[in-house]
């Protein structure tokens, strides 16, 4: 039987009298405290004077696949084939070590989402012109026959650099959506990307530090003295029972670490852990940096035996030879003997950043003289026009301190952990590609690719793109608008489909980039299928969830497995594609795969029982670059010197000659840069707020985005500081306009005192709601109506935290 | 008899709303209503200093709070049917069904807005300490499903031996109003009953 055929024959509703009935009446409490019927049984409801038969109920294991950068895990409570509730893991006794996998308010309203009325259920075609969001359900045949036409068609015209897999991460599940890569690798590949939206500036800035970006496990502040959290809001992003915010409680409740907490808005981070709360101007966290630094160096509080011994450039002690002398080095810089002549004084940075003198010399003495401290900086500081410059300056903090490679201290990174000793992923054969583009330039290079070049755009791999995106292959993601900037630009391009000519999109919902689809296909979740899932950050306990389809496929959804290999099929590459495996095969190969690098875990049929695969550090904890500070002479960094680059002659030799837009800035030194539309921006005069997102503890991204009672827990409200508000007569409650050249967001204002002045705030990943033939008036909250797509100048990546806006009432 | 209650860790809890959510799927509750609420409570000003620099005091913190099953409900006092009694065994404050007419008192009364008029049933509703659970041997949901491990749920007698006897905090009524079964430890920037620096911050997403 095919899929579609069992799905035809899957679709079903609640029996009349299942067990939800017996949940209402204990809500309303016709049964006295530990009196009602048994869970899983249905009450008896008198006044319908049915004879209503007991329901069997069985429990099933998933996780929560979004992407987060945590993961939990999820028991499905389900009935009829219909999932009545979820509970999360409550097994075992809940000891720090072997915990709970405990999932967030996100996980635990998954039935809302998989039972939705609005899913896709059906394959579609678009009918309408590209974002109108009109389609016709058509049968998979059609779809498979377009798909592996087109596929062909774009291949046999423009070659597989045109091909693109779009950047997705709606979908966390290592059995899953690596078979698109599978495919598309066996008919030549696709142009390739590096970096993400996430942490591309940090990811591509810090290797030039420290030859790769690494942290400390944050369970390791069980061991500092004094923890700063430089825009890290874990509580808020990462709320899992088993992630950070779980690992930096328990730590932080064992070492009694001081806490502080550098932010523009006082986070939930801030409100749980703070013992003091900097709220400092968005954009200039490197000048807080300079200014620590040039207390702890006129002040003689650095580590000068690591310095010596580990670093290169913090002097012209350890100058490269043809660098000595010319004032080049961090410490010349920062005093004032370098280029601009400029100390960088806590009263020069005050100016900057809008924190007090006599805070950031109290700042810079504490960070210096409490040892071990750990600096951990979040991905907000660094998604934006300076976050290149500002990823690598926070670590100095670390640096000058010699809090690098110690248990208690950090790299200055953003989380990092533990992880399995193996990684289970679809095998797939190499992309033959060889160019790449950054992630965020896509919309560049459907638009002019032609001309896009190494120098001007950051392609890697050749000289110049040779031709522009033509298809777009999209698994569960909303990038093509939602979560990437200036939707109405991406709009523009993406409305053309002369340019881009073929987009096929998986998803659950008619999300805003589904919009943009020719053909959009119905998805199931993950835990409607076999699947398995990785921790990510979880401190020092790393950990696999699997399960088995929760319920049969119901409407018309597929796996995205069966849709390729039934692509692969009219490409006749299906015995390639499959080996014969179907989705239930290919967890158990991937697993079993696993055992190469990971000889001690349990067998498949074990892991399908136990559900929950746990592995506890070997070392205690994970410390980034220990090897490094324990010997660096047999353990140097990937570095060009082996050591920590402060000064980085590599990156300015990669970069000589580049073309850098008027604005943008790269320096040998991690030290502050002005950015483009920052606090400073002429632009100020016409839109004199800056506007930073933040990651919404009510969704992962736009993941859950639909969830009503996720809405209504956490609307989607604009921060403002009741000094800005006051001064346009805004009153907490009020809808207002946020306006700038690229767009316009009604939304309501929080008028809260939790966020600095001058600056407002915005959960990210609000479904964008505009009638785009119309006004595009965004009335859904969705900050990228307001974001822009101009790249920062080394990694190419997502400003988008530097927006300056105006608000007003609406 | 046995009373049952709630501990709520103020160090702890991170407003993360888990415990909401938790309650809201078992019990398979509409949009409009929580059986569950996390208040946020804050305040703060903010001065600027001669250079520009921005000073402020500014605090919040969450306040996790359902129906604390109090010894003295006032909810049962006002209600006009009779329909809200204490469970002898368990101390739960419950409402019948049979007798209740959904007028909305015990709603009105309630200091900490647990009861709720289930509309298309004109039935009160709320939180029964999971009853069901409870009786499994579990945890109520909502403390089960915490992240952070910030409730905890057992006789209020022992709950008081561990965690002590604090049962007020910003922005929640004295203890003394209807003498709710709950500890609460208080936050790092916890504010006593009757503090007027903050306020609640939060109204729109109490429901």
């Amino acid at each position: 039987m095919t899929n579609s055929e069992k799905s035809a024959l899957s679709r079903r509703t609640f029996v009349k009298g299942s067990a939800l009935a017996g949940l209402g009446a204990a809500a309303l409490g016709t049964t006295s405290l530990f009196g009602c019927a048994p869970s899983g049984k249905s009450e008896d409801l008198a006044e319908t004077g049915e004879e209503i038969q007991p329901v069997e109920e069985k429990i099933c294991w998933g996780h929560c696949s979004v992407n987060c950068e945590t993961r939990c895990a999820l028991r499905f409570h389900v009935v009829d084939d219909e999932v009545k509730w979820v509970e999360t893991d409550n097994t075992g006794n809940d000891e720090y070590g072997a915990h709970q996998l405990r999932a967030c308010q996100r996980g635990r309203s998954i039935r809302r989402w998989i039972n939705h009325p609005d899913r896709l259920k059906a394959p579609m075609k678009r009918v309408g012109t590209r974002g109108e969001g009109k389609f016709e359900e058509i049968s998979w045949d059609e779809a498979i026959d377009t798909i592996a036409s087109e596929y062909q068609r774009i291949l046999d015209t423009y070659g597989p650099e045109a091909v693109y897999c779009h950047y997705a991460t709606g979908v966390n599940a290592g059995n899953i959506g690596g078979f698109l890569s599978r495919l598309v690798n066996m008919n030549g590949g696709s142009l390739r990307r590096y970096g993400s939206y996430s942490s591309a500036q940090i990811s591509q800035a810090l290797p030039w530090l420290y030859g790769g970006r690494a942290a400390n496990g944050n369970s390791d502040v069980a061991n500092s003295k004094l923890v700063v959290l430089w825009g890290d809001n874990s509580c808020e992003t990462k709320q899992s029972g088993g992630g950070p915010t779980y690992h930096y409680m328990e730590g932080l409740e064992k070492s009694g670490a001081k806490v502080i907490v550098i932010d523009p808005r006082y986070s939930d981070t801030a409100a749980a852990h703070a013992d003091q709360w900097i709220p400092i101007r968005p954009g200039t966290d490197a000048a807080l940096v300079d200014a620590c630094a040039y207390v702890m160096i006129t002040e003689d509080l650095v580590n000068h035996d690591f310095l010596e011994k580990y670093c290169i450039g913090f002097d012209d002690s350890t100058m490269p030879e043809d660098k000595k002398g010319k004032g080049l080095s961090y410490s010349d810089y920062i005093t004032g003997k370098g280029e601009d002549k400029t100390p960088k004084t806590p009263e020069w940075a005050s100016a900057i950043t809008l924190i007090p003198a006599d805070v950031i010399t109290q700042l810079a003495r504490d960070i210096a003289t409490t040892k071990p401290c750990a600096i951990y900086q979040g991905k907000g500081p660094q998604r934006r026009g300076n976050g290149e410059q500002t990823a690598r300056a926070i670590c100095m903090m670390a640096v000058l301190t010699g809090n690098v490679g110690i248990n208690g201290g950090n790299t200055g990174s953003d989380l990092d952990s533990f992880y399995m000793p193996a990684s289970y992923g679809v095998p797939s054969d190499d992309n033959p590609v060889e160019v790449s583009i950054a992630t965020f330039t896509w919309t560049d290079a459907i638009d002019h690719g032609e001309q896009m070049t190494a120098t001007k755009d950051g392609v890697r791999g050749a000289d110049k793109l040779n031709v522009p995106i033509k298809m777009i292959w999209n698994y569960a993601g909303n990038c093509l608008t939602n979560q990437h900037g200036d939707i109405n630009h991406a709009h523009e391009i993406l409305a053309d489909d002369t340019k881009c000519e073929f987009i096929v999109l998986w998803d659950t919902f008619l999300t805003d980039s589904a919009k943009y689809a020719d053909i959009l296909l119905p998805d199931l979740m993950p835990v409607e299928q076999p699947n398995i899932v990785q921790s990510e950050y979880s401190g020092n306990v790393a950990y696999a969830i699997a399960g088995d389809a929760i319920t049969s496929p119901k409407f018309e959804r597929r796996t995205l497995y069966s849709v390729l290999s039934d692509v692969a099929d009219k490409l006749g590459q299906k015995e390639a594609f499959t080996e014969g495996r179907d989705e239930m095969g290919w967890l158990q190969y991937i697993y079993e795969a696993g055992a190469a690098d990971d000889p001690d875990q349990p067998s498949f049929e074990q892991l399908m029982e136990q559900h929950i695969y746990m592995v506890t550090c070997p070392d205690g904890e994970h410390v980034a670059f220990k090897d490094f500070r324990d010997d660096p002479e047999a353990n140097p960094l990937d570095t060009p010197s082996g050591k920590i680059e402060i000064y980085s002659q590599a990156l300015m030799d990669a970069v000589a000659d580049w073309e850098l837009p008027e604005g943008d800035f790269i320096h040998a030194l991690p030290v502050y840069c002005p950015e483009v539309e920052g606090y400073d921006d002429p632009l100020t005069e016409k839109y004199p707020l800056q506007l930073t997102g933040f990651h919404y503890k009510g969704r992962t991204h736009s993941s859950y985005g639909c969830i009503e009672v996720l809405k209504k827990a956490n609307p989607q409200e604009l921060w403002i500081n009741p000094l800005d508000a006051q001064e346009r007569n805004i009153a907490d409650g009020d809808t207002v306009r946020v306006t700038n050249d690229r767009g316009i967001v009604e939304i309501v204002a929080k008028v809260t005192p939790r966020i600095i002045p001058g600056t407002v705030a915005m959960g990210q990943g609000a479904w964008h709601d505009a009638d785009m033939n119309g006004d595009k008036v965004d009335r859904g909250g969705c900050i990228n109506t307001l974001t822009s797509h101009r790249p920062s100048p080394y990694a190419k990546a997502n400003p988008q935290h530097t927006n300056l806006v105006e608000v007003a009432k609406a | 008899m046995t009373q049952y209650g709630f501990h709520f860790n103020g160090q702890r809890c991170t407003g993360c709303k888990a415990c909401v959510m938790a309650c809201k799927d078992k019990n398979d509750l509409s949009e409009d209503i929580n059986f569950r609420n996390v208040h946020e409570y804050g305040g703060g000003t903010w001065t600027q200093d001669e250079a520009g620099c921005w000073v402020s005091d500014a605090f919040a913190y969450p306040v996790s709070i359902a129906c604390n099953h109090c010894a003295k409900p006032i909810c049962m006092a006002n209600c006009p049917q009779g329909a809200i009694s204490k469970d002898d065994e368990t101390g739960q404050v419950w409402s019948d069904p049979e007798k209740c007419i959904g007028c909305g008192t015990c709603m009105n009364s309630c200091p900490y807005g647990a009861p709720k008029v289930d509309m298309e049933q004109m039935k009160s509703v709320k939180c029964d300490m999971c009853a069901d659970q409870v009786k499994e041997g579990n945890l109520p949901i909502c403390v089960a499903a915490c992240p952070r491990r910030a409730l905890d749920f057992g006789e209020i007698e022992e709950l008081r031996a561990t965690y002590g006897d604090v049962a007020e905090i910003a922005p929640l009524p004295a203890a003394s109003e209807t003498e709710p079964c709950l500890v609460i430890t208080m936050p790092r920037n916890g504010k006593p009953v009757g503090d007027t620096t903050g306020a609640a911050l939060n109204e729109r997403e109490i429901l």
